[in-house]
């Protein structure tokens, strides 16, 4: 490909997407404490006293149970509602599915103080479980978008030729779909996993006295002491969610390759 | 042996429609129906000390909309979306432009992957860098000052510019892919044949490519407008607490001042600003979305 100005406008760009994240490693391994240039020498301190330290190890455990609790809640609902609206019509379908998909363009901050006031409405205690039900709200959409692929490239007569041979509704489900969509189902469950291990402002109301990793993160930016931790904790973050979503892609490519559909790229 | 009337309603495709979805609807109407239903109805009701009277009054709105400190936040959180809106989607076209009419079919899903690894990281951690980067004695001013560009480093934060950045930044992909999508759905052949016709490469694009590209560029408004409005963590972290937006007055009437009925009008009026631009938005662009198929 020969050298245009797009091409260079597009490289510029990517410099643009990648300044902060690639900003994080600089900072994390440099002995200075304020966050500034000229750089003043190595050091692993900053990830020592990452891991030393007592309090983010909590938030890390509550942020990873309700991590893993919406990310197989919100795939079940998912599957429940991809296999609906691929395989079935029925009237008010598009209503149904825009009450559904209705999270991914409602400001975070409504989804937050409706919840809010309805659970303390109902006198249901602030607490993990609560942040839990708000972000399988949150991720459910993404995990729908994500399944509908992999449902919408099912081929019917596959199911029919179960039903032929004899197999019920529900064994063809268990012997025949389920193992075609099952790449999709693990890049949904990862990708609920990471929406919910980031989610801030659902988290910071509902949590009520716990603290997830993203709130203990926002408390923390306000003290100039901790930020090079903090830095240290951004570049493990971006280590693990590319590897997370590496095998996200994985997944999804090889859902694509299984039922012979096309490559049409991308998550959203 | 004809099947029974239930038993064929059993069998019909709307029940087991309905069956299929029943989990996740009832999900959404008791964690996202009911909750909205009583945000509105908690707007409308009265305050009393640490509880809510459910007493008819229209007072929650009065108090917020004769608020001038309330009316100032919400035009803020309307032009700074604007222009979050406005910055991201003229800066993500081209890429989208770039990956769909200039990357070969086999590496699309690549450049796809590599735009959308950024926005799969920690969110706040993204927004806090932006603040290393235009910081006092931040990046690009170590660089300006670096390379004797100037003596004085620049003010950059506490600004609606360091804000719109930030969120231009969080929301990149939002406004890449839909756009990507819909020039994916081009018919090369038309490019062609406007070039066929005479005309040259800027006006097939301004007469072929746009207008078939629209829908697409409207979903990428849409998509970074609404939810941008509603953004708690970088004016508190860019805008130094300074500038606050429309979700940082609605999160301290919930949770700090607890004047849960004043806090519902505030959200309930927020979202009704942001639908009504929206739609004014689909409104004024209606001739590009009719018969799109």
């Amino acid at each position: 490909m020969k050298f245009s100005s797009l091409k260079g406008y597009a490289f510029l760009y990517l410099v643009f997407l990648y300044a902060p994240i690639v900003l994080l490693p600089v900072f994390a391994f440099n002995s200075g404490t304020i966050i500034a240039f000229p750089l003043k020498g190595f050091t692993l301190d900053w990830f020592r006293d990452l891991f030393a330290n007592q309090t983010l190890g909590l938030a890390l455990k509550n942020s990873l149970i309700i991590a893993v609790s919406t990310s197989i809640l919100s795939t079940t609902l998912g599957v429940f509602a991809a296999r609906a609206g691929t395989r079935f019509k029925f009237p008010g379908k598009p209503g149904v599915m825009g009450l559904i998909m209705l999270p991914l363009v409602l400001p975070e901050i409504i989804i937050a103080s409706s919840l809010l006031v309805v659970l303390l409405a109902v006198g249901m205690p602030l607490s993990l479980f609560t942040v839990i039900l708000g972000h399988t709200l949150m991720a459910t959409p993404y995990a729908i978008a994500v399944l509908n692929a992999a449902f919408s490239s099912l081929d019917r007569s596959l199911e029919e030729a179960a039903y032929d041979l004899g197999e019920t509704k529900w064994s063809t489900f268990r012997l025949i779909i389920l193992p075609l969509v099952t790449p999709g189902i693990i890049s949904s469950a990862l990708m609920s996993f990471t929406i919910s291990l980031d989610e801030f402002i659902v988290a910071f109301s509902l949590a009520g006295k716990e603290t997830t990793l993203p709130i203990y993160i926002f408390s923390q930016l306000r003290f100039p002491k901790q930020i090079p931790m903090i830095m240290a904790l951004g570049t493990c973050l971006v280590v693990a969610s590319i590897v997370l979503l590496a095998t996200a892609e994985y997944f999804r490519r090889r859902g694509l390759a299984k039922t012979g559909a096309k490559d049409t790229g991308g998550f959203l | 042996m004809a099947a029974s009337p239930l038993k064929r309603w059993a069998r019909s495709e709307a029940v087991n429609g309905y069956l299929m979805i029943s989990p996740t609807l009832i999900y959404a109407i008791l964690l996202l129906a009911a909750p909205l239903v009583t945000l509105v109805a908690y707007s409308f009701f009265t305050d009393g000390y640490l509880v809510v009277i459910p007493e008819f009054t229209t007072a929650n709105y009065s108090q917020a909309w004769s608020d001038p400190i309330f009316r100032a936040i919400l035009t803020r959180s309307v032009i700074v979306s604007a222009l979050v809106t406005l910055v991201t989607v003229v800066l993500a076209f081209p890429i989208a432009y770039f990956i769909s009419f200039h990357v070969p079919a086999t590496k699309k899903s690549r450049w796809l992957f590599l735009i959308t690894i950024p926005f799969w990281t920690s969110y706040l951690i993204r927004v806090f860098q932006w603040k290393v980067i235009l910081n006092y004695n931040g990046v690009i001013n170590s660089i300006l000052t670096g390379l004797g560009i100037t003596d004085h480093p620049l003010q950059m934060l506490n600004s609606i510019g360091a804000i719109s950045i930030t969120l231009a930044h969080a929301y990149a992909p939002f406004a890449i892919l839909p756009i990507f999508v819909s020039l994916e759905k081009i018919d090369r052949s038309l490019l062609e044949a406007g070039l066929d016709l005479g005309e040259n490469r800027l006006m097939t694009f301004w007469r072929v490519t746009l207008p078939l590209a629209m829908p697409g560029v409207i979903g990428a408004v849409m998509i970074v407008f609404i939810p941008t409005i509603g953004d708690y963590v970088t004016p508190e972290l860019i805008g130094g607490g300074k500038l606050p937006m429309v979700a940082n007055v609605i999160y301290q009437q919930l949770l700090k001042i607890d004047n849960k009925p004043l806090g519902s009008a505030m959200a309930i009026s927020a979202m009704l600003v942001v639908a009504a631009v929206a739609l004014l938005f689909l409104f004024l662009n209606r001739r590009f979305l009719r018969g799109s198929k």
